[in-house]
């Protein structure tokens, strides 16, 4: 066989195997993969507004709401994502609200890669031996009739709509009460004018 | 062949010490340095890297006489990185915890030097046996460090091994050991007791 054509024959014969294999595979974990991602998402949906018994998805402006409802179909809850950058990373916090978007319920974390050790524990603290989860759970019930703010060195006070910050890890502190403010009051403006 | 007179027995064990791809040769840092922040992440790491490397090296054996010269590179980085694809998939599909702790470090696997310097060096000139014990060998002494970094680092950077307490609660954490210089301590020290050790031998 000629030398260049023997190249040719062999790249593409191995390419067009690859890709054969990967289009297999692909057919059989796609499923999967696409299944825990949405249970991820609907596990903190529940996680946000604990009350939902069942879940509408509405898309306003390319934002996605979604609404919890209890079992006699009233509105209890209203949850977005919240996106932004953090220290290092994408930080993606799902918000849980009340209907009139005036009171945080519960927040989560969805995605994060921040200092391992340090800004990570936005998510899990595990050096907080009495609450792991003590930085996000400082957002639940908060009322955000103003901005909420992130103090450090000191208590923080509830009331003042103030959150502790992180040891070691003040900006990734700071990013996701910026990250939320900000949601929250695009949010509440869409939300408000288009579903009320 | 001119290492027919290796035993398999051998061809396994160079690779866990006197040809160790970390300690020994030093291929492969960069996810020998990002992902052992703990010790399920360094073992997950180095499953990922024995099954890459075992069926690459075993796929490449194989066609090693069918492969023109010139294309030979290419050819090998087409077959690591369809077996790569197949590790990421399947962990996200069935782990996807580990997944997402591993994040891009999986699909970096492809340019990890250690696969494609095996099938380079050893799959494409040795026969299929001796290729995939070549390719356990290296892949197991990877995963060996890979795993003592990692438990050494949890250890040390958060008190615990595979999420289990092992120091006093007491014990402060020495959190620059889990960060990223901790990783080049980790690895410097580690180096420097395998050559420590090998000094040592060669005296007695």
């Amino acid at each position: 066989m000629n030398k260049s054509l023997k190249l040719v024959v062999v790249l593409t014969g191995t390419a067009l195997l690859s890709g054969l294999i990967l289009a297999a595979l692909n057919i059989y974990t796609a499923p999967r993969i696409e299944l825990n991602a949405n249970k991820v998402l609907s596990e903190a949906v529940s996680y946000v507004m604990p009350a939902k018994k069942t879940c509408d998805v509405k898309v306003i402006n390319d934002v996605t709401f979604y609404i919890g409802k209890d079992d006699k179909g009233q509105v209890i809850g209203v949850a977005f994502v919240a996106e932004g950058d953090g220290f290092q990373s994408r930080l993606r916090i799902l918000v849980g609200m009340d209907p009139d978007l005036t009171k945080i319920i519960n927040i989560k974390i969805l995605a994060q890669a921040e200092t391992p050790g340090l800004g990570t524990k936005i998510e899990t603290d595990p050096t907080n031996k009495t609450d792991a989860l003590w930085f996000h759970k400082q957002f639940s019930d908060l009322p955000v009739g103003a901005a909420i703010t992130v103090v450090k060195g000191k208590e923080a006070d509830k009331s003042k709509l103030q959150i502790q910050a992180i040891t070691g890890a003040t900006i990734t502190s700071k990013a996701v009460a910026d990250i939320i403010n900000t949601a929250i009051e695009k949010n509440r403006a869409i939300y408000l004018k288009k579903v009320k | 062949m001119a290492k027919s007179n290796v035993t398999l027995t051998s061809e396994f064990l160079k690779g866990l010490w006197k040809e160790n791809p970390i300690l020994r040769m030093v291929l492969g840092l960069c996810p020998t340095l990002a992902v052992t922040t703990s010790a399920i992440n360094g073992l997950s790491m180095g499953l990922a890297v024995i099954f890459t490397l075992v069926m690459s090296s075993l796929i490449i054996s194989l066609v090693r006489k069918i492969i023109p010269n010139e294309v030979r590179i290419a050819t090998f980085i087409v077959v690591i990185a369809t077996f790569v694809t197949v590790a990421d998939r399947t962990i996200a599909a069935f782990y996807p915890e580990i997944s997402k702790a591993l994040g891009p470090f999986i699909p970096l696997i492809v340019v990890n030097c250690i696969v494609l310097a095996r099938q380079e060096a050893f799959a494409s000139k040795n026969p299929v046996g001796r290729a995939v014990i070549d390719a356990l060998g290296m892949s197991f002494g990877f995963t060996l460090v890979l795993l003592v970094m990692g438990s050494f680092r949890e250890l040390i950077g958060n008190g615990t091994v595979f999420a289990r307490q092992i120091m006093p609660l007491s014990f402060t954490p020495w959190m620059a050991i889990a960060l990223q210089p901790g990783a080049f301590l980790t690895l410097g020290f580690l180096i420097g007791l395998a050559n420590w050790i090998n000094a040592k031998g060669k005296k007695i």
